[in-house]
């Protein structure tokens, strides 16, 4: 069955890049929404987390971006798609502690280098795919209920 | 342990949710990483930090933290502590270091169990 036909609830919410006074309201909206489905806790504090970092990065690296969320009967799914430098050396990237974040960011406390380390760890499927000068694209899938069975 | 019980075992004041003070703490988080905060805290625990930018409150929120308590007598920014009002999350300030209070925290709980 073609996955598009199970989606039980679709939400997209825009981020603006730099603005870092609205940063995590849409992480917030998100975990509201998954919240009043009564979905596990694990799975809303996973993806509370994945949602967070990810809008973190926009907020601090991309120019724009957009957010969503889907919902399907065994699964959530979130995939931020942002206009912006992209990222040149993904695998770099990904290490623990590799961060480009600006003397400003770091000072609020962001930039040590763990947001995409956490959100592989915290998604049971994390894809990443950057084009430099474009844009960056993430999705991280959450299974809400056990894999096996 | 409520966080008003905590407030006043170790002199700590309240800049916000005073409201909010009966809010149980189950446990507690140090750090001023916000990747680290996010992805290692859990909802109940109070939250000790150095840092006072208005993020701190998102990430309160998110993580359901139980409050806030600033150390070495750093002050909320007026944008955080607008924000932790209209999101009712409880600020507080100590004098101490984030050594010396995680480790009383750490005992009145303790004590507590
Ligand atoms: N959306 C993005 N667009 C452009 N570059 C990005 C994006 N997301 C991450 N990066 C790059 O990857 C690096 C690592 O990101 P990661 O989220 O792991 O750490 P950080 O943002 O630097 O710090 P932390 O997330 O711990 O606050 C960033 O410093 C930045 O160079
Ligand atoms: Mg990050």
């Amino acid at each position: 069955m073609c996955a598009a036909e199970n989606i039980l609830e679709k939400h997209s919410f825009d981020i603006e890049g730099g603005n870092f006074s609205n940063a995590g309201t849409v992480s917030t909206k998100i975990k509201s929404i998954l919240k009043q489905k009564n979905l596990p806790d694990d799975v809303v504090r996973r993806s509370a987390i994945v949602c967070y970092e990810a809008e973190i990065n926009i907020v601090s690296y991309a120019k724009k971006g957009v957010i969503s969320l889907t919902i399907r009967p065994n699964s959530v799914q979130i995939e931020a798609d942002d206009e912006g430098p992209g990222i040149p050396n993904i695998e770099l990237a990904m290490q623990q502690g590799y961060s480009t974040a600006n003397q400003q960011i770091r000072e609020m406390g962001f930039g040590a280098g763990m947001g995409l380390h956490n959100i592989k760890t915290y998604s049971d499927i994390f894809d990443i795919s950057s084009e430099v000068d474009k844009g960056t694209f993430l999705k991280m899938t959450i299974h809400t209920q056990p894999a096996k069975d | 342990m409520d966080i008003a019980a905590i407030a006043k075992e170790l002199n700590l004041e309240i800049r916000s949710a005073r409201d909010r003070l009966e809010n149980i703490v189950t446990g507690g988080y140090t750090g001023d990483l916000l990747s680290d905060v996010m992805a290692n805290s859990h909802a109940g625990d109070i939250w000790i930090t150095r840092q006072v930018h208005q993020n701190i409150v998102a990430i309160a929120t998110l993580k359901e933290h139980a409050g806030i308590i600033l150390v070495n007598s750093c002050e909320p920014a007026k944008d955080t502590l607008e924000r932790a009002k209209q999101e009712n999350v409880p600020i507080l300030v100590s004098r101490l270091g984030a050594f010396e209070l995680t480790g009383k925290i750490y005992n009145l709980l303790a004590k507590d169990k």
